[in-house]
């Protein structure tokens, strides 16, 4: 479902007051935003760069991405008790692409916009009773054109 | 041969003569079985429901010539497998006698002897006439016909008119429903305003708002699924439920320019597609699922290995005319036939189904050439063409250039009709280095005729013709050939754009169809043997940019100067690569080595 304005405006008095959650509350991964490589990232986050791929994964991505400044995504999980869910691109200078902490009852779906340098690996992981699991797409970034 | 003598031939130039419009006249009799085309459009309706497909006609509303490639390479698991079989593997996979008219239709072999002893193919006004019959001959005398698309761009009066002279032809046609590509060249109030003007029906499962246009509340078939047109339409043939799902070319926005069309989205989106046969399925229960798809054929074919419960997939987009269906066993272990109907107004598809107990019982194609010497015009539209290349006739026929050899574009690399494009940019423009965009469309020229601003149009005419003289560096140029060279090789279908190779003019490379990415293309050479230099600079010209527009004149000015110049063209050799790696692959014959 998309969202549209009307609806956005209805949901805007309840996403309120989570936006005004102090900042400092929330733990920024900073270290890990600043990694440079998919398993340092991977090490910063959980400490761990042990992960299965998983089907209870479902990374939604497109083959070629429309424009790689902005690649929408999704990630999905039907795993029980996910903390948390992470993107990482593995070829961008920067690999994490996004963290996203959950509340215990929170639903396993997240959306995002995430920007690619050029065609990578995209891997969703997700952290669900203390393991990791991950699901990947190959997004390619062309050039465009020539097309017939 | 002229179209008199064919008829004369066929004894059936006083009916045709007398009763042009009535298609039926052009069925064959007498003498007509020395040239093999006596039962061409002779069929019995089979089954209980027809449909009748077409797919990239290009907006060619006059009959034209056009030679399928002699390069059409399957790599990977797709190759020796159709639609990547050429020539005599094509003729001997589908049980073509070589000599025939369809092996002329199917193949490039022998072509311009063949184009000569059977004349143009296609043109609305002799297409019109073959549905007439066609649907005359179908189950309680009717037929559903089907556009796979790129119908509304190819020639100089589609441009002009941005699109609406095809909208007026296809509803004289009577197409009820069609998808697109090329429809998407235009600007996004004029799509809507072709799509309203249109009779039948625009479906398309997988063009949808982006999350901004939605935002804004930008208009859409669905608001709340976000779909921009209808994802598809159910009908009834005689009590049949038949539903349609529309399937536009996936990568409009990457190989075209998005600034057109910044509010939509495309992409494959299987998984949607899956879940969208499944509720219908679920809901209305048709007795056959079609979808109607540009997807271009590798991606059909793997999409139908992928999903389940579609009947058929009747495709277009990478021009493959292929005579026999493709029978895919999918995931869930049912089957989806998989169709490609040729292009430029060449063919018209006939799929008679038997339906029946909830399904498709059984079921008959086939892909009939449209030898327009053969067919009578249908008087009705051959006036509405009349008129609507009135305004513009003078232009359109002016003779620019005659040409001496064979013009072409279709094949994976390089066609004669490229070469006098690079040619041209070239000697205008001062350039070392011409590229020129790997279409797929571009009718043919015989020897001996003239080169019209029509043929000329039909190579060149977008919305974005605009041409640029640049510098660009070795590194640059080898970027350009890699990712277009990625966008034809890559193994994955879904990650193909269903393009040929850019052309080059003024250099030439090696190609390994079958490396990696960025490892394909090598020893980039100058024309005068020099080895280009990853770090030097050349001036490069080119056309067709879809970033953002470029600044010089639009091509067909720049090369109709060239041709009015020249005043004779003389094509025999064109800058296509050295190959590797492509020994015995029987999607390439005729190919210099």
């Amino acid at each position: 479902m998309k969202l549209t304005r009307r609806m956005f405006i209805q949901g805007a008095a309840a996403v309120t007051a989570l936006m005004a959650a102090p900042r400092a509350l929330l733990a920024w991964p900073e270290k890990a935003f600043k990694a440079g490589s998919s398993d340092e990232v991977m090490q910063a986050l959980f400490g761990s760069a042990d992960v299965t791929e998983s089907g209870s994964v479902v990374l939604n991505a497109p083959d070629i991405a429309e424009n790689g400044r902005v690649v929408p995504i999704s990630v999905s999980s039907s795993l029980d008790g996910v903390e948390n869910i992470s993107v990482i691109v593995v070829e961008n200078p920067s690999p994490l692409a996004a963290s996203f902490d959950l509340g215990p009852g929170a639903s396993a779906a997240v959306s995002t916009r995430i920007k690619m340098g050029k065609t990578s690996n995209v891997i969703a992981v997700v952290k669900a009773d203390g393991k990791l699991y991950s699901a990947q797409k190959e997004v390619k970034v062309t050039i465009g054109g020539c097309g017939g | 041969m002229d179209r008199r003598e064919f008829l004369r031939l066929l004894g059936i130039g006083a009916i045709a003569s007398s009763a042009a419009g009535c298609a039926t006249s052009g069925r064959g009799a007498g003498a007509a079985a020395k040239t093999g085309l006596e039962r061409m459009y002779d069929a019995a309706a089979f089954g209980n429901t027809r449909l009748l497909h077409f797919a990239d006609c290009h907006a060619q509303l006059l009959p034209v010539y056009f030679r399928e490639p002699n390069v059409n390479l399957g790599i990977g698991d797709r190759k020796g497998k159709l639609p990547h079989l050429v020539g005599e593997e094509l003729l001997k996979f589908t049980g073509i006698a070589p000599g025939t008219p369809d092996a002329h239709a199917f193949t490039y072999l022998n072509f311009e002897a063949e184009a000569r002893r059977l004349g143009r193919v296609g043109g609305f006004a002799h297409m019109a006439g073959l549905i007439k019959q066609m649907r005359a001959e179908g189950p309680r005398g009717e037929a559903l016909l089907l556009d796979s698309g790129d119908t509304w761009q190819g020639s100089g009066t589609a441009l002009w008119t941005r699109g609406q002279d095809m909208v007026g032809a296809c509803n004289l046609l009577g197409v009820d429903i069609m998808t697109g590509h090329w429809e998407f060249t235009y600007l996004e109030d004029e799509i809507r305003a072709n799509v309203e003007a249109f009779n039948g029906e625009f479906v398309a499962q997988n063009v949808k708002l982006t999350d901004d246009a939605a935002f804004f509340d930008v208009p859409a078939f669905d608001e709340v699924t976000g779909h921009a047109f209808k994802p598809y339409t159910t009908r009834m043939m005689g009590g049949h439920k038949v539903v349609i799902i529309g399937q536009a070319f996936p990568y409009t926005p990457i190989a075209n320019p998005s600034r057109f069309i910044p509010n939509w989205t495309f992409g494959i989106r299987a998984e949607e597609l899956q879940a969208l046969v499944d509720q219908i399925q679920d809901h209305e229960d048709p007795e056959a699922l079609i979808l109607l798809s540009h997807n271009g054929m590798d991606v059909d074919l793997k999409l139908a290995a992928v999903t389940s419960g579609i009947d058929f997939i009747l495709g277009g987009h990478t021009h493959d005319g292929m005579p026999v269906p493709t029978i895919v066993r999918n995931a869930a272990g049912g089957r989806t036939v998989v169709t490609n109907s040729g292009s430029n107004g060449k063919f018209l598809a006939v799929l008679d189904l038997d339906l029946g107990l909830g399904r498709v019982r059984d079921f008959r194609y086939r892909l009939l050439p449209i030898f327009s010497d053969l067919l009578p015009e249908d008087t009705e539209m051959a006036a509405y063409i009349q008129q609507v290349r009135a305004p513009y006739l003078s232009k359109l026929e002016e003779t620019l250039a005659v040409s001496e050899s064979v013009l072409y574009r279709r094949g994976n690399f390089s066609g004669t009709f490229d070469q006098v494009i690079c040619d041209g940019m070239i000697a205008v423009g001062d350039a070392q280095i011409a590229l020129s965009p790997g279409f797929r469309w571009g009718t043919s020229v015989l020897p001996g005729d003239p080169i019209t601003m029509d043929r000329l149009l039909d190579q060149t005419c977008i919305t974005y013709p605009e041409t640029y003289v640049r510098d660009m560096t070795g590194e640059e140029l080898k970027l350009i050939l890699e990712d277009v060279c990625d966008n034809l090789f890559n193994p994955d279908p879904f990650y193909q754009q269903g393009g040929d190779m850019v052309r080059v003019g003024g250099m030439n490379y090696v190609c390994d169809p079958l490396a990696r990415m960025g490892e394909r293309i090598s020893e980039m050479r100058l024309d005068s043997g020099e080895l280009i230099d990853a770090a030097k600079s050349y001036k490069v010209t080119g056309w067709a940019t879809v970033g953002s527009e470029a600044p010089g004149a639009p091509v067909w000015d720049v090369v109709a100067e060239y041709l009015r110049s020249e005043k004779t063209i003389r094509i025999d050799a064109v800058n296509s690569p050295v190959l590797k790696n492509v020994a015995g692959n029987p999607g390439i014959s005729s190919y210099p080595s």
